[in-house]
């Protein structure tokens, strides 16, 4: 069954995804550093001009860090939760995840706006635990912006987790537990290392997601806010300047591939 | 005692995970079942009144015609390059076929929006500006990854004996695999296709590039109506590709079942 001959039958999609994703990626990188004199740097030295575009790459970072982080705090333990619940709570817990996850992201930043307004839900049950006197300001705020975005990537963080939990043997913290270690040493000592796989890749998957949103800056934070994304957008929707973009689209590129190829790095030596 | 503390705290995590999760799903819900215009919550009467106005939604049919036709085209040619692949990639043993899965699946990790504006300098620097075959050739893209994933993992799983158990029992070659490989690749196949037909649907950050005024995918007319005057006739919109997405689920749990769709099983 197994023949070489096989690998004519991969060529079909390789050569659709060199044409269509590896040629034009790679045509964007020449083109950021092709000015009219042949190769040059220009167009980056241009862009990191000031202190403006290096604002815009820390804003894109912080902002992706935040979101790991928040959702690496909730995503743990929910994670976790979700692993031990049984038969149909989990399957409708699950179910309670993956709707979300498959739902448009346009449609969940559009909640977010009608719930975080002045006079929306969160300001009213705010209100009513007493926790604050008069509405306050969520949406154009940063905290809004968190609010939504980590509720867009959480279920990302959520199963990688739940995935690595569920691969635990139950009997493992069991058998530690015999052995005289506490309910704490037991976790830090056997379980956490056990979840760690999923944490990387719910943190990988999280930032690399994050630092990549468009939507939901757009809508929850307006034009005011800039990332390296809807730098890109702008450029090349309104500003008709396509080298910025694609400056712009090398950079949060290159950041990408960082997040990734570190990600991998540190799984291979974790598997070793 | 410390146990007991851990699991109440990670309980309550998740029920306040999921409560955070459903919140603006169920806000849009409730806002296009509302009377008022002002998305005006709680309230006490049900309208459809935002529902009958949805014709009133300029562009919206022929959005939701081009999307699904994109997204239905991009999902066919996936899974036909899919599937060659994922046989290849999972049955060859030349050199670098796990490059080659890595490669097809890479989209996937990779910005979308970058991915939009290189589709968009390509498609300028070789004279296409047509929107609709730039949409399909540019959704094949955004669609492959999520094919050639779960058929990877589904024939990773299968064991090819059970096709020469087949044959052995008398099937011909290509009997034993329609009988036999077809129904246990089924579930792969579907989830594939429905994950990847949800994300062409679903796509704003390659089809803003490449739409037009004449030509609009259907999430590039919501952000456009978000942007002119939101009012609940959005949300009526919105409620109705959340019931969309509740269907394109319960396919999926029949034929795959939840688990493998989120990728754990």
């Amino acid at each position: 069954m197994r023949r070489p001959g096989l690998v004519w039958l991969v060529l079909p999609a390789l050569f659709y995804g060199a044409l269509l994703f590896a040629l034009p990626l790679a045509l964007l990188l020449i083109g950021s550093a092709r000015g009219p004199q042949g190769w040059t740097l220009a167009a980056y030295s241009r862009f990191f001009a000031g202190s403006y575009a290096w604002g815009v790459v820390a804003r894109t970072l912080r902002l992706a860090a935040l979101t790991t982080l928040l959702s690496l705090a909730l995503g743990y333990p929910a994670g976790f939760a979700l692993a031990r619940l049984r038969g149909r709570l989990q399957s409708l817990a699950v179910a309670a995840l993956l709707l979300p996850l498959s739902l448009s992201v346009i449609v969940k930043a559009f909640g977010w706006t009608v719930l975080l307004r002045r006079d929306g839900v969160v300001n009213l049950g705010l209100q009513a635990a007493g926790l604050t006197g008069a509405p306050v300001r969520l949406l154009f705020t940063e905290t809004g912006l968190l609010i939504g975005i980590v509720n867009i990537f959480l279920p990302f963080m959520m199963l990688p987790i739940y995935a690595s939990v569920r691969q635990i043997d139950r009997l493992l913290p069991e058998a530690a537990a015999t052995l005289g270690g506490g309910p704490l040493h037991c976790f830090l000592r056997v379980v956490l290392p056990l979840t760690l796989p999923g944490v990387g890749a719910g943190c990988t998957l999280v930032f690399s997601l994050a630092i990549a949103a468009y939507v939901i800056p757009t809508l929850l934070m307006g034009d005011a806010y800039q990332t390296l994304p809807t730098t890109i957008a702008t450029a090349f929707l309104y500003l008709q300047d396509p080298q910025r973009g694609a400056v712009a689209g090398t950079v949060l590129l290159a950041l990408s591939l960082l997040v990734v190829g570190m990600s991998a790095h540190f799984a291979a030596r974790g598997a070793a | 005692m410390t146990g007991r503390l851990a699991r109440l705290i990670a309980g309550a995590a998740l029920v306040c995970s999921l409560v955070y999760l459903l919140a603006p799903l169920l806000v849009i819900v409730l806002v296009s079942l509302s009377p008022s215009p002002v998305f005006e919550l709680p309230h006490d009467a049900l309208s459809a009144v935002w529902y009958r106005r949805l014709g009133t939604l300029e562009g919206l049919g022929a959005s939701v015609v081009l999307s699904f036709e994109v997204a239905a085209a991009a999902t066919v040619a996936s899974l036909l390059l899919g599937t060659l692949a994922a046989i290849a990639v999972v049955r060859g043993r030349f050199a670098g076929r796990q490059a080659a899965a890595t490669f097809l699946v890479s989209p996937l990790m990779l910005p979308g929006l970058v991915i939009g504006i290189a589709t968009l300098q390509f498609f300028r620097s070789l004279g296409l500006s047509a929107a609709v075959p730039s949409l399909l050739l540019a959704h094949v893209v955004v669609v492959l990854p999520f094919v050639v994933r779960t058929l990877v993992a589904g024939l990773a799983r299968f064991d090819f004996a059970l096709v020469d158990a087949a044959r052995t029992l008398g099937l011909s070659y290509p009997l034993a695999v329609v009988q036999v490989m077809v129904p246990v690749l089924a579930p792969s196949f579907v989830t594939g296709a429905l994950f990847g037909f949800l994300a062409s649907l679903d796509n704003y950050p390659v089809s803003i590039f490449l739409t037009d005024v004449y030509h609009r995918t259907l999430p590039i007319q919501l952000l456009q109506y978000l942007g002119e005057s939101p009012d609940p006739t959005v949300a009526a919109l919105s409620t109705l590709i959340i019931a969309l997405t509740v269907v394109v689920l319960i396919v999926g749990d029949r034929v795959a079942g939840l688990n493998r769709m989120a990728g754990v099983a």
